[in-house]
């Protein structure tokens, strides 16, 4: 049994069910002539049904699918004669991988014909155990739902049970946005613990060399690589002060100007334009810079007569400056809107200026949220990837030339994943490295700019 | 007195010119920003524009028998064999009958894109009565062609910074005044999947592969984060577990998007063993990621409904749950799905995590399933933009276009949706 004719059998036995829990129900309401009836409206007793026969069957097959690999890895590893074994030095997970490396329509000639019936025992396997799975659960939904059927009488209340499943489900669903954080946080220290047990932590945290492209193979003299981060985070900082002092001062002008000084019309018109930038995605941002900006940087460069980098900090950075004004400006925006205009009248009533106001009551008041919404947009920046994988370079410079070409944290992580599917050397283990640290990073920094807004909020509110 | 007027006169005068200052510069602000958004639009639109239209080249094509049939056997597998590039040099060395050099015959023939040998067989499949006939036929350049033919400024570069030589300049220039040369639609741009070939590569595959992959997101996604909004919204008790559940959305909406790549890695490969590079694994990742955004935005739409229908349904009799699900979720439908086709338009627009998973492969053929590999409309985007080949830069600005376009359109419905079908109360 294929996964389609299961899904339609799934479907179609779950509308029956429902329609006839449901009927049930009716027919004996309609058979009481005098006292109570159903405690409960017969559609909910064709509801219950239904979720006693649709959760079983897919839990057990949410579960299935996770652990349905490890199964037959297993199962296979059990049939592995033993001078094959041995032949491949004991490791059972190289065969493994050779077994799966094998294409059964277009057999490589000169492969084992041990190697090709461990393919083929694999094959069937994968086939034959889920036809037989699907069959199991389709009863187990079966059984479960018959239970419910018989269940049906005056004494069972069925909205009560449906509900408490219900919410049941909605709190698994909010959920999930802590199992996400749980995932990531483990998938990248576990990654992370095996990489620093190959590299010691504090050779990554403050070595002053990268260069892990020479790790590739073993037999080379500098197998190890250098892995110290210092150049990434400060290219990555560098990168970051640009696009800030792009995005600051002109977001930040905008935002003075949107809220103190435009009219409501242009406001109207202002504020979505502004919004637009925020909408275009970074892979566009990330083309303009390495097409657009980049080499007329480096004419510009040339006609005064010095040479900079065709990839220099200064194009990225810039561009993502332009992509992070939207954030400061609407941010600003909000926290220079919620400043009491009681302050506002305040000031203007004592005889100062418009701008005098802005600059010596409004922002000061303002600025706690101000500096929230700053720290938000770098870390927005320290984690923006298409732009600098796109218009930055590769090769760790540790360098404050903003001319020169530097790497960031989140290049790195791509091109030491991207194409590679081994993970066990240090190489694709140190993105893990870097991925953990540049969680980190912005998650502090998001939960400071958090907290300090929302205290800001609470002063004024 | 006049002493003191004087002074403040001054000081009002310097006030004053300070304060139009001030006001100058948040404008200055404000011009900057808009600069560098129409900056970014018309630079991408001046070089996508050119990639719409292709160079196609008159040849009159003699279908020698000789070649293609030589058994006057009739079959399709023979005519399908056939040397069909043969012909096509034939037919443009017509043209030059002075050319002999073997070489100059191979650059000659290479005018021709190499996808016209298909062209010439599906002809001939239609019509087995072309063979020995001759006919004139637009035959689709090669991109090294269309480059010089879309910026004819190259041919007065010096010869080692123009892509083709003195002698090819010279035949092109020779097509160029006999009107053998022209500009028509670029129909493998909308009908193609990536090729290595820059005049045969397109966006159609990649777009296929969007779509798979964004349905696979809105099918996770917007369910669960309905599902969370409203529990969290109307139904929680305020505890310390939903106000957990409250920092990690809040988190999770501005974790940086590639450590959501490596979460896919690291989970979704390496652990669940699903397919590299398939729709069903960049979709459940964009849908972790969008998570927070439906969520949010089902929160605010739910706030949005008055309390007084709240209050009449429970008078009525309703339980807590059925005046969610019966009347409040309902009336909050149209916030909440302006909030989904945001979320959805930030997903199509990400490409940082679909790295990590491996969509970032050369796939030549549109997806069929959400388990076969397939990239998306950014990922293709930066493929082409890494390629070196001159022909992609303007497929590259042509793709940009057609994934701003698709973003204006979604962000057009979501816009449409909030005029049209929100209530204020």
């Amino acid at each position: 049994m294929g996964f389609w004719a299961f899904f339609i059998i799934f479907a179609s036995s779950a509308f029956f069910l429902q329609w006839y829990a449901t009927n049930k129900a009716l027919r004996f309401n309609a058979s009481i002539e005098e006292g109570p009836k159903l405690p409960s409206l017969p559609q909910y007793y064709g509801l219950f049904t239904l979720l006693w026969f649709i959760i079983p069957i897919l839990s057990t097959f949410l579960i299935w699918t996770i652990f349905k690999p490890f199964l037959i890895d297993y199962l296979v590893i059990q049939k592995i004669p033993v001078n094959l074994l041995n032949s491949f030095g004991g490791n059972p997970s190289l065969i493994l991988s050779t077994i799966k490396a094998i294409n059964l329509q277009n057999i490589f000639p000169g492969t084992k014909q041990e190697l090709i019936d461990l393919a083929k025992y694999m094959n069937e396997l994968k086939y034959s155990t889920s036809s037989l799975f699907y069959i199991a659960i389709l009863s187990l939904g079966l059984i479960g739902s018959s239970f419910t059927l018989k269940k049906i009488s005056s004494r069972f209340r069925a909205r009560q049970s449906v509900e408490s499943v219900n919410i049941k489900l909605l709190i698994f669903c909010s959920t999930i946005a802590i199992l996400t954080t749980i995932g990531i946080v483990f998938s990248l220290i576990f990654e992370a613990i095996r990489f620093f047990e190959q590299i010691p932590f504090f050779d990554f945290l403050f070595g002053l060399s990268w260069s892990p492209q020479t790790a590739i193979r073993e037999d080379q003299v500098a197998s190890s690589g250098a892995f110290g981060a210092i150049p990434i985070f400060s290219g990555t900082l560098l990168i970051t002060v640009i696009a800030m002092s792009v995005s600051i001062p002109v977001g930040l002008l905008s935002a003075i100007y949107l809220s103190e000084y435009a009219t409501n019309n242009l406001r109207a018109f202002l504020k979505p334009i502004l919004e637009i930038l925020a909408g275009v995605p970074t892979v566009v941002y990330g083309f303009f810079a390495a097409i657009t900006v980049g080499p007329f940087l480096k004419g510009l460069a040339d006609s005064f007569g010095f040479s900079i980098a065709s990839e220099s900090a200064i194009a990225a950075g810039g561009v993502m400056g332009i992509m992070i004004i939207p954030f400061i400006s609407s941010l600003s925006d909000d926290v220079i809107n919620s400043v009491p205009n009681s302050l506002r009248d305040g000031s203007l009533a004592m005889g100062a200026t418009k701008s005098e106001t802005i600059k010596k009551v409004i922002l000061p008041a303002a600025l706690p949220g101000i500096v929230g919404a700053i720290l938000l947009a770098v870390s927005r920046a320290i984690g923006e990837t298409m732009i600098v994988v796109m218009a930055a370079g590769i090769a760790a410079n540790l360098t404050a030339n903003p001319f020169d070409s530097v790497t960031t944290v989140t290049v790195q992580i791509v091109t030491l994943l991207v194409g590679d599917q081994e993970f066990d050397s240090p190489k694709t283990l140190a993105a893990f490295a870097l991925g953990i640290t540049l969680f980190f990073v912005t998650l502090v920094l998001n939960l400071y700019a958090l907290k300090i807004v929302k205290k800001y909020r609470e002063k004024y509110d | 007195m006049t002493k003191n007027f004087e002074k403040i006169n001054d000081s009002l005068i310097k006030r004053q010119r300070s304060e139009k200052n001030f006001k100058l510069f948040g404008l200055i602000g404000i011009i900057c920003a808009v600069s560098f958004l129409i900056i970014i639009l018309t630079s991408i639109i001046i070089e996508g524009k050119k990639a719409f239209v292709s160079t196609y080249i008159k040849l009159e094509v003699f279908f020698d028998s000789k070649i293609i049939d030589p058994d006057n056997t009739k079959e399709d597998s023979v005519i399908k064999s056939a040397n069909f590039n043969q012909i096509i040099t034939k037919s443009i060395l017509e043209n030059f009958p002075e050319v002999t050099d073997r070489k100059e015959k191979i650059k000659l023939s290479t005018f021709i894109s190499s996808s016209a040998e298909d062209e010439l067989i599906k002809l001939i499949m239609l019509d087995k009565a072309l063979i020995d006939q001759k006919k004139e036929l637009w035959l689709l350049a090669s991109s090294t062609i269309d480059v010089i033919h879309k910026n004819p400024e190259m041919l007065n570069f010096p010869e080692d910074e123009r892509l083709i030589d003195d002698k090819e300049s010279k035949w092109f220039q020779w097509f160029l005044s006999e009107e053998k040369i022209k500009f028509s639609t670029n129909k493998n741009f909308f009908s193609n999947a990536d090729s290595t070939e820059p005049e045969q590569a397109g966006i159609w595959g990649a777009f296929v592969g969007s779509f798979l992959t964004l349905f696979v997101t809105l099918i996770l996604s917007f369910p669960i984060a309905v599902a969370a909004g409203a529990f969290l919204e109307e139904l929680a008790p305020k505890n310390k577990f939903t106000d957990f559940i409250e920092v990690n959305i809040n988190n999770l909406a501005a974790v940086p998007s590639i450590i959501f790549g490596l979460l896919g890695l690291a989970i979704f490969l390496n652990v669940m063993h699903l397919p590299r590079s398939a729709p069903i694994v960049g979709g459940m990742v964009l849908a972790l990621m969008t998570l927070p955004t439906i969520i949010i935005a089902t929160r605010a739409s739910l706030r949005a409904v008055p309390p007084s229908i709240r209050e009449a349904a429970i008078g009525l009799g309703a339980t807590k749950f059925q005046t969610v699900t019966h009347h409040v979720l309902p009336l909050s439908m149209p916030g909440i799905s302006t909030g989904t086709i945001i979320g959805m338009s930030q997903a199509l627009g990400e490409s940082a995590p679909l790295l990590m998973i491996g969509m970032v492969a050369f796939i030549v053929d549109s997806p069929g399933s959400i388990f076969d590999s397939a990239t998306v409309l950014p990922v293709q985007i930066y493929l082409w933009k890494s390629t070196a080949a001159r022909g992609f830069v303007e497929l590259t600005a042509a793709g940009v276009m057609v994934l701003l376009s698709f973003l204006v359109l979604m962000n057009t419905i979501a816009v449409y949706i909030r005029y049209k079908f929100e209530k204020k109360w």
